[in-house]
């Protein structure tokens, strides 16, 4: 019974702590397909921050500044997004392709210029980092049997970013739902002829989403280099940009569906990294590959046959041109 | 260019005339080299309802698109209750009290009626004190004009004449004092038509002002004060609509006499060149969409096939042209018989001497992304004469593409310039002389002027003409009624698929057919048997 519980806290631990980006990325994802401007580019913004924040924490010691400047980074690239595709018109899937080809490399390249390590960054000191903060009473409640270790065990120890990502879904359903901008917001993706003729700009209504977009996605960025871990490593965000759209997609975007499929693929990937060794009676040991694969593997036969009619923003892609 | 009326008051606003809601001055406005408005001056009594009448194209929705903000102008001023004002955008014609209906409607659809409403308008940047006050507003606007919509109703989930009271509310929440609605009944049955005109007249008598765009003249005279004609991007006329009839705006709007007598002599009619023998076609719900037709077109004459738009005749023109198969009876062209189990393809039926000018040029006629030169041979592109080797030889065919540019009048004759940036009429006039320059046996021919300007329909109908006096035979098929009865040699009434009637072209009267085409002609002369069967 004990050992049950042990078990399950520890996995519902590793749970958060993957899904914690994952939740971040699609709330970002959100405020962009919901003003109607497909964002691919989450991941790119992610490593980028991820690389900003773990170079700013390095230089000065304060995790503060390194989210500040992830954040400042993400949001950045989101207005080059922004300008190709609100500005100019661009296509939305090439312009965010780009961008992720972009930080991709340029993350290193800057890496090998600046600390000459291959690209990392050098190991951030542990006030560059959001290390674990214990919640009042944590130590004294861990004897409590169930509740006292649920609390103690579960809702304390994480970094303040993890508690932010929670905070953030909560916060977008508000935002969206009960504000005026969400209203606008939710309009311009589908159907911006309407908010124009409203009287509201078009553009600048989709530039604050992304905004908000490239902030989030910062968040996320510095959770992976300066929380989760203490240095930027080359692709560290290894598709989990991507994991995050298909999460918001899901979640039919909506903040609260998307923050439970993003828990979802943390618990498989959770799941996985447990089984890893684990001998299967019958077959023996699983390979390890085969159960990294494992999310991906379902993410693709969820999304393609478990999620229903999911009805995206009508307007989403599609420019905004004043027809003639 | 207004034309001088008993307007005598110069200074707006003045004492004994009435005050002045919109007064636009020379108001200009081109999109590259399509100049769609031109000096366009128009003046507005406040609290009347004001038509702008003219043809598709001629400016109307462009005008009011600019005293919106929906484009800005190249030229001229804006006055709004004698005030010049700036109108670079939506909101600035909000703030001062325009307000618009567009003829699609600018909702959002997964929202409420009440979201929709307030959106833009919010009183607050939260939701909450938005909702109540709308709330309370619409109730204001409900008891005051008539205007009831269920506020919590989802827009997708509205009819058409519903969504417009949203979109009326929506002008009304902003404090709109004049009222723009672009071909307003465009969407709507008649009888929500006659709701919309019974709001129009409450609003009025709250001291809306109203402006009212439109090409149907039966709206203009119904409801509006008065009248302002426009053509071809400029304004020709301004009429109390008291002081004048139907006639003569029909004449302004096009420019000259409407119905221009086709000089034709009588139709000599040769051999049968088609045959159609209880023909049906079915759509994909097993629905008779040709219900058991049957007809002959023989050489040298143009029969005409009259109906409400969507009683079948476009489904018997795809089945005659070979685009779609049929499910019961026969066709025959020449000597070849088609028949359910002996279908035909179009390039066949090309090739059979039948030619076929579709209904709808954009989509079927031509591709619009191609040159007018590769547009020009579609559906002949494998003719031998085209050919050089292996290959399309674009010389041959260019050269082949000015000399029909010469003869069928499309102007400009450029073949190189894109399809779509022809003119409609000269679009139509290029595929009229694609298919009618190889002089084919038959010719099949739909809508052949929908949304062509009236010196391009005189050319048509005379090339029509022309086909049939070299022993074309020619199927008409047009919802225009005068259009059938200043072509055709014989008029066959279409109603739900069937052929109600058959009318000899010199005999018709734009009465009779109508009810005909309506099936609600009963007093047929009994000559025909079946009417007495019928009733007995």
């Amino acid at each position: 019974m004990e050992d049950a519980f042990v078990f399950i806290t520890l996995t519902a631990n590793a749970t958060v702590r993957v899904a914690t980006p994952l939740i971040l990325c699609a709330m970002a994802g959100l405020f962009s397909e919901r003003s109607g401007i497909i964002d691919i580019s989450l991941e790119g913004k992610m490593l980028g921050g991820a690389f900003m924040a773990a170079s700013v924490s390095y230089a000065t010691d304060s995790a503060w500044l390194g989210l500040m400047a992830a954040i400042m980074f993400s949001m950045v690239l989101a207005m080059l997004h922004g300008f190709a595709c609100i500005t100019h018109n661009g296509n939305q899937v090439v312009s965010g392709v780009a961008l992720n080809m972009l930080m991709s490399g340029l993350t290193v390249v800057m890496g090998i210029a600046w600390f000459s390590r291959g690209g990392q960054t050098p190991g951030v000191s542990p006030d560059g980092r959001f290390l674990p903060i214990n919640l009042p009473f944590a130590e004294a409640l861990s004897d409590v049997p169930i509740i006292g270790t649920f609390y103690s065990g579960f809702l304390s120890g994480h970094n303040a970013l993890v508690y932010l990502a929670f905070l953030a879904v909560p916060a977008t359903w508000w935002v969206v739902y009960r504000t005026r901008f969400g209203l606008r917001l939710r309009a311009v993706g589908e159907n911006p002829h309407a908010v124009d003729t409203a009287g509201i700009s078009v553009a600048w209504l989709r530039y604050r989403g992304l905004l908000i977009c490239g902030g989030l996605t910062g968040v996320a960025g510095a959770y992976l280099s300066i929380a989760q871990n203490a240095s930027f490593v080359r692709e560290m965000s290894a598709g989990q940009g991507y994991i995050a759209l298909a999460a918001m997609i899901f979640g039919k975007w909506r903040p609260v569906p998307a923050m439970l499929a993003c828990l979802m693929f943390g618990l498989l990937d959770a799941i996985a990294i447990r089984l890893q060794g684990v001998v299967v009676p019958g077959i023996g040991e699983v390979p390890v590959q085969l159960i990294q694969a494992l999310p991906y593997v379902l993410t693709v036969v969820l999304l393609a046959g478990f999620i229903g009619k999911s009805v995206a923003p009508k307007a989403i892609g599609v420019p905004y041109v004043k027809e003639r | 260019m207004t034309s001088s009326t008993d307007d005598a008051g110069v200074q707006p606003g003045g004492s004994n005339s009435p005050p002045v809601a919109i007064e636009l001055q020379g108001i200009s406005k081109a999109f590259g080299l399509v100049q769609a408005n031109k000096d366009v001056s128009i003046r507005v009594e406040a609290g009347t309802i004001h038509g702008i009448v003219g043809e598709n194209g001629a400016g109307k929705s462009t005008l009011m698109s600019i005293l919106y903000g929906f484009y800005e102008a190249d030229a001229g001023t804006i006055q709004i209750d004698g005030k010049q004002v700036q109108i670079k955008n939506s909101n600035d014609a909000i703030a001062a009290g325009i307000g618009m209906v567009h003829q699609h409607f600018m909702l959002v659809d997964t929202f409420t009626v009440l979201e929709n409403v307030m959106m833009g308008a919010e009183s607050g940047a939260l939701l909450r004190d938005s909702v109540v006050a709308a709330r309370a507003e619409l109730e204001r606007l409900e008891s005051e004009y008539g205007l009831h919509v269920d506020p919590d109703a989802l827009a997708s989930e509205l009819p058409v004449g519903q969504l417009q009271r949203v979109e009326i509310l929506k002008a009304l929440y902003r404090g709109a004092r004049i009222l723009i609605l672009d071909e307003p009944t465009g969407v709507l049955t008649p009888q929500e038509a006659e709701q919309l005109f019974r709001i129009l007249g409450a609003l009025k008598d709250q001291g809306v002002t109203i402006v009212l765009i439109t090409h149907k003249l039966r709206e203009i005279m119904d409801v509006t004060d008065n009248v302002e004609v426009m053509r071809h991007g400029q304004m020709v006329a301004h009429r109390k609509t008291s002081e004048t009839d139907k006639g003569e705006l029909a004449e302004l709007m096009v420019g000259r006499k409407m119905r221009t007598d086709l000089q034709k002599q009588d139709a000599n009619p040769g051999e049968t060149a088609l045959i159609v023998e209880n023909l049906t076609v079915r759509d994909s719900y097993g629905i008779a969409k040709v219900d058991n037709v049957s007809f002959e077109v023989k050489t040298g004459e143009i029969v005409g096939i009259a109906g409400v738009s969507g009683n079948g005749q476009s489904e018997l023109l795809e089945a005659l042209s070979g685009i779609t198969g049929l499910d019961e009876g026969r066709i025959v062209y020449g000597d070849r018989e088609v028949t359910p189990s002996a279908p035909v393809n179009p390039e066949e039926v090309r090739k059979l001497s039948v030619a076929h000018v579709p209904e709808d040029r954009q989509k079927l006629g031509l591709v619009t992304d191609f040159p007018a030169w590769e547009s020009s041979i579609l559906g002949y592109h494998r003719d031998e004469a085209l050919q050089k080797g292996l290959f399309l030889d674009p010389e041959i065919v260019k050269t082949q593409c000015v000399s029909l540019m010469e003869q069928f009048d499309v102007r400009p004759p450029t073949p190189d310039i894109k399809s779509a940036n022809f003119s409609g009429g000269n679009q139509q006039k290029l595929i009229l002389a694609r298919e009618i320059d190889r002089n084919p046996k038959v010719l099949l021919v739909g809508q052949p002027t929908r949304g062509v300007d009236i010196g391009a329909i005189e050319f048509i109908h005379r090339q029509l003409v022309d086909l049939r006096d070299k022993g074309g035979a020619v199927l008409l098929i047009s919802v225009e009624l005068d259009e059938v009865m200043t072509l055709a040699d014989r008029i066959l009434v279409m109603f739900e698929g069937r052929i109600v009637a058959e009318v000899a072209g010199d005999k018709a009267d734009e009465k009779t057919l109508g009810l005909m085409m309506a099936n609600a002609f009963s007093e047929t002369p009994s000559s025909d048997e079946n009417v007495s069967g019928a009733s007995a």
